[in-house]
């Protein structure tokens, strides 16, 4: 081997290595050290942040829906409850071909389109391992049918819940309401922690207005959950606190009679307690069943519900204003007499028609021939318009509304449910300034037969008939007497509340009102003498029609040729018995015709049902 | 340190059945320790899965069987083999290339029938030795043709690794590459240059990397940018290891690893396992083990008896270190996420086999040494 050869020098190389692998491991230990403090200060510098934030990763808070409290009617008659609502769930990681179960499982429970795409949408969306609902509320028979096939389908089961129903059906729903699916617009006013885990809220009636005491206090759970959610156990549980149950002061029997003698005809009445405002019986009545609205009503059905002429969905007897008519007379009387415009024995004469002096339209009384001479008591009882004109027109307008405003007129009632409308009794201020307009004459005078702007809701004048019959106590109505909290025996009571005690000038006029009262019943010529002839009790009363719409100045009033839509609404109200009052009615029967005829028969049924029941 | 880096002489009496069965004694017990705690960890790491730990074993025995047969080659033969595995390792990476089959995005597998494997598992090995290889013939330091020609050597195969791609594994074998050049004796004002050159043609690797290795990048440098994205993995593996405190919660405690918080728990992010469940004291132990293994690594290194085993001996051991803390690196949020495994820990890869074939090799470094004359 010839050339340039480079000799290795084996020591320098040893030694060369030698130092490179020293320094190499010294490179090494610096990194080490370098992890090591970074281990450090993610272990003990941070180490507390980071046991905060996996506590945070691994423990949820599950709420727990309450119960929410039944309501019963004042005899203990259940009026909402919770039923068990069956659901068949699919936990699609038990399931082998998805396809192949939900084909099978149709040939023994009923899967509509719907029930389908809704399921495929949540099936997308959840984890494997949670359970997707398919169908909900099943029937018994439903139920049954998969139990006994249930071995064929792992993965497949029943699970229960509770869903509100209502085993009254459609009696009284204008007053109990009902409970729906929670919406966007009612996210927004609820308190989110406590709705946390419940699925429905009251929309209506007492449901909505007592929404708080009946849902009670949501529970927590806190779980240990993994990064999918599944729950491994519970750590801690604070159990719901169920909502309150409601004890109505309505008697579901006397509802179901009341609303019962109604035949077909839509309106509404009221049952009152004169002692103490209990809410005996509230009708609006055509009525519709409130269950399917508790999970949804379908759009069919709701569009036939809404575009009812009738209304079955509006709430007559808080919300529906019509003119009182006649049955204002008693308190119009009172008020002539309390004021000194009228007396006892001061007469006017009826031709049966009565014209503003000066001018020359006439206003009619309905009995074309007149009545002729009256006296407070004969135009009560006979119901003379002629000498409420008169009357109307002595007082004027502004002594009439600041009178009956006593009587709670033009202005709600207060029962303890929302969405009552206030009637309307005018007034000079009134019509100048929400209409911008000077009072008229003639708007005082037929003001003084309850009717032109004069508004009332059944409500009211329920409410203020109690005040007749109870000697001028106003009392704040209510249908819930009593609440019961969960796991309790014990009934707190609601009371009842005065509002204003109306000044009595002198206890002869208010007598001398309700024997007119008495008379319109049992005397001879009373407009409701048909219902007073075979009573076994008093019975104080006043009939009125109110015209829906008016009459040319010679026209007759035919009821025959009138549009049903069009007809006068009948009224009546009445308490009885007279010499010690227990109860006090309003009956407004929608283009009923006469209050005489149609409503007080209704009244009468009504008080017969609560007087004659057999004591329990 | 010097008294057991330093070589010594023995007389053949010291020489017992390590030398006969060509084991290295304190490498098996630091490598056996690790496989143990790795085992331990990889048990609860699975949720409690004795399966996953069983195949884990079955891993590990054909591991440690590999190790034993390359420690039986002696150093000689296996220089002599070096530029044809080297070569053929080359034309795998090709076939790979052209052909290779497709898993999980990259293209890192050949089908050889027999044997689904890796070419740039064994490039792992081939690259250092046969660098090593080239070096030990020249005179050290080497020169600037013979460092070109060395380079050469590592970036073909690394390049035709990064195409894959896979940047893990590119990276490691590049850097068992440099070690050797390094170790040669590689001059300072070079490995200066060297280093500048890098760091200049940052930008241009920047704009070589592909968009998922970019916003590894930029989630290693904010993680909270996109925490349930790629953000996800490095957040919650430090929360999993700085919950663990200084003792850790408990084997099979903890709650981020057995709930699933974790992500790639049994594989890649073991380490946070370990963090979780054992705490800093619980690293400290495998860190000792790592250190001890690296150290042991560097000692058959000076004790070699070539310029080819100790180059061959140093990179090997110096792989390993760069291996576990770009590992731990990465879990604990220092590093990008490089799709590497926790060397003998981590589950499954056919990664362990060709790290016990390195162990193998420094026990036939060592156990191969001719008795110098006393």
């Amino acid at each position: 081997m010839l050339g340039r050869v480079h000799l290795k020098d084996h020591l320098f190389e040893t030694r060369l290595i030698t130092n490179r692998a020293i320094l190499l491991l010294v490179a090494g230990g610096l990194l080490l050290s370098i992890l090591l403090v970074r281990l450090l200060y993610l272990q003990v510098v941070s180490h507390e942040h980071y046991t905060t934030l996996s506590e945070d990763n691994r423990v949820n808070l599950q709420p727990l829906p309450p119960n929410r409290g039944l309501i019963f009617d004042r005899n203990g008659i259940l009026l909402a409850e919770n039923l068990p609502s069956y659901r068949l769930e699919i936990t699609p990681e038990q399931v082998d071909d998805m396809g192949a179960t939900l084909g099978a499982l149709e040939n023994i429970i009923e899967i509509s389109d719907t029930d389908r795409s809704r399921f495929e949408k949540l099936l997308a969306r959840k984890p494997r391992f949670e359970a997707v609902p398919l169908r909900f509320h099943l029937n018994d028979e439903e139920v049954a049918r998969f139990s006994v096939n249930r071995h064929r389908f792992p993965g497949v089961d029943i699970t229960a819940g509770l869903a509100r129903h209502y085993p009254q059906g459609p009696h009284a729903v204008h007053a109990l309401g009902y409970v729906g699916r929670i919406d966007e617009k009612a996210l927004k006013i609820l308190d989110s922690s406590n709705y946390r885990g419940t699925s429905h809220v009251g929309k209506n009636g007492i449901e909505k207005t007592y929404e708080e005491l009946l849902h009670g206090k949501v529970g927590l759970q806190q779980v240990e959950t993994t990064a999918q959610g599944r729950i491994i156990r519970v750590l801690n549980r604070t159990p719901p606190v169920s909502g309150s149950n409601l004890y109505l002061t309505i008697d579901s029997h006397l509802q179901k009679v009341a609303e019962a003698a109604f035949a077909d005809y839509s309106g509404s009445a009221i049952a009152i307690d004169p002692n103490n405002g209990d809410i005996l019986a509230l009708v609006s009545l055509p009525t519709y069943d409130p269950n399917p609205f508790v999970n949804g009503i379908d759009y069919d059905a709701y569009a036939a519900l809404r575009n009812n002429d009738k209304e079955p969905l509006f709430n007559r007897a808080l919300r529906g204003q019509y003119p009182p008519g006649s049955t204002v007379k008693p308190f119009m009387g009172l008020a002539g007499l309390e004021t000194g415009v009228t007396s006892e024995h001061s007469k006017t004469y009826c031709p049966g028609f009565y014209m503003l002096p000066g001018k020359d339209r006439k206003y009619r009384d309905w009995k074309r021939s007149g009545h002729g001479t009256v006296d407070l008591n004969s135009a009560i009882t006979q119901s003379c318009d002629v000498y409420f004109y008169d009357l109307a027109q002595s007082m004027g307008i502004d002594r009439i509304h600041d009178y009956l405003q006593h009587f709670g007129f033009g202005k709600a009632a207060g029962i303890d449910i929302q969405g009552e409308l206030p009637g309307l009794l005018p007034s000079k201020e009134w019509k100048r300034s929400r209409r911008n307009q000077p009072w008229f004459p003639g708007e005082t005078i037929i003001t003084g037969i309850g009717q032109g702007f004069f508004l009332v809701t059944p409500i009211q004048l329920a409410v203020a008939t109690a005040a007749l019959a109870n000697g001028g106590r106003m009392l704040q109505p209510r249908i819930v007497h009593a609440e019961q909290e969960a796991e309790s025996d014990e009934l707190l009571p609601h009371h009842s509340q005065v509002v204003e005690t109306i000044t009595i000038g002198e206890q002869q006029h208010w007598d001398m009102v309700i024997n007119a009262m008495t008379d319109v019943v049992h005397g001879a010529r009373g407009t409701a003498r048909g219902i007073g002839k075979d009573s076994p009790y008093m019975i104080a009363g006043k009939t009125g029609t109110a015209q829906v719409f008016g009459l040319k100045q010679e026209e007759k009033y035919d009821a025959e040729a009138i549009a049903e839509k069009l007809r006068d609404h009948a009224l009546f109200i009445a308490f009885a018995p007279i010499d010690d009052p227990k109860i006090a009615v309003a009956v407004i029967v929608e283009n009923g015709g006469g209050g005489g005829s149609v409503a007080a028969p209704i009244a009468r049924t009504i008080l017969d049902a609560y007087l004659e029941k057999p004591t329990p | 340190m010097s008294v057991i880096l330093s070589p010594h002489r023995e007389d053949a009496s010291q020489r017992g059945w390590q030398y006969r069965l060509h084991i290295d004694a304190p490498l098996l017990f630091a490598l056996v320790a690790v496989s143990a705690l790795g085992l331990i960890v990889l048990y609860s790491a699975g949720g409690g899965d004795i399966e996953l730990v069983e195949r884990q074993l079955v891993r590990l025995g054909i591991a440690y069987t590999c190790m034993l047969v390359v420690a039986q080659f002696p150093p000689r033969l296996l220089q002599r083999l070096t530029p044809w595995l080297f070569v053929t390792g080359i034309l795998f990476l090709l076939a790979v290339l052209v052909s290779g089959e497709t898993s999980g995005g990259a293209q890192r597998w050949l089908n050889l029938y027999v044997v689904r494997f890796q070419p740039s598992e064994m490039m792992k090995l081939a690259v250092p030795m046969m660098v090593a290889w080239y070096l030990a013939d020249t005179r050290l330091p080497p020169n600037r043709w013979q460092l070109l020609a060395s380079a050469t050597l590592i970036a073909v195969p690394m390049f035709m690794i990064a195409r894959q791609p896979d940047l893990g594994t590119a990276l490691l074998i590049a850097s068992s590459g440099i070690f050797v050049v390094f170790l040669a004796g590689l001059q300072w004002r070079l490995l200066a240059f060297f280093s500048a050159l890098v760091a200049a043609a940052a930008p241009l690797i920047w704009h070589f990397m592909r968009d998922y290795q970019r916003q590894r990048v930029m989630t290693l440098l904010n993680p909270e940018s996109d925490p349930l994205g790629s953000g996800y993995h490095i957040i919650q593996s430090k929360i999993a290891i700085g919950s663990g405190g200084l003792f850790g919660k408990g084997w099979m405690n903890g709650t981020q690893s057995q709930l699933n918080f974790l992500p790639e728990r049994s594989t890649d992010f073991i380490f946070a396992v370990l963090g979780e469940e054992f705490g800093f004291f619980g690293i400290l132990l495998l860190f000792a083990f790592y250190t001890f293994i690296v150290i042991r690594g560097i000692m058959i290194s000076i004790q070699a008896q070539d310029t080819y085993t100790r180059l061959l001996a140093g990179s090997v051991a110096m792989t390993f270190c760069v291996y576990f803390i770009v590992n731990t690196g990465m879990v604990t949020g220092v590093l990008p996420v490089v799709g590497l495994p926790l060397p003998m820990i981590s589950y499954g890869g056919t990664s362990i086999v060709t790290l016990m074939a390195g162990f193998g090799i420094l026990m036939s470094i060592q156990t191969h040494r001719k008795l110098l004359p006393a």
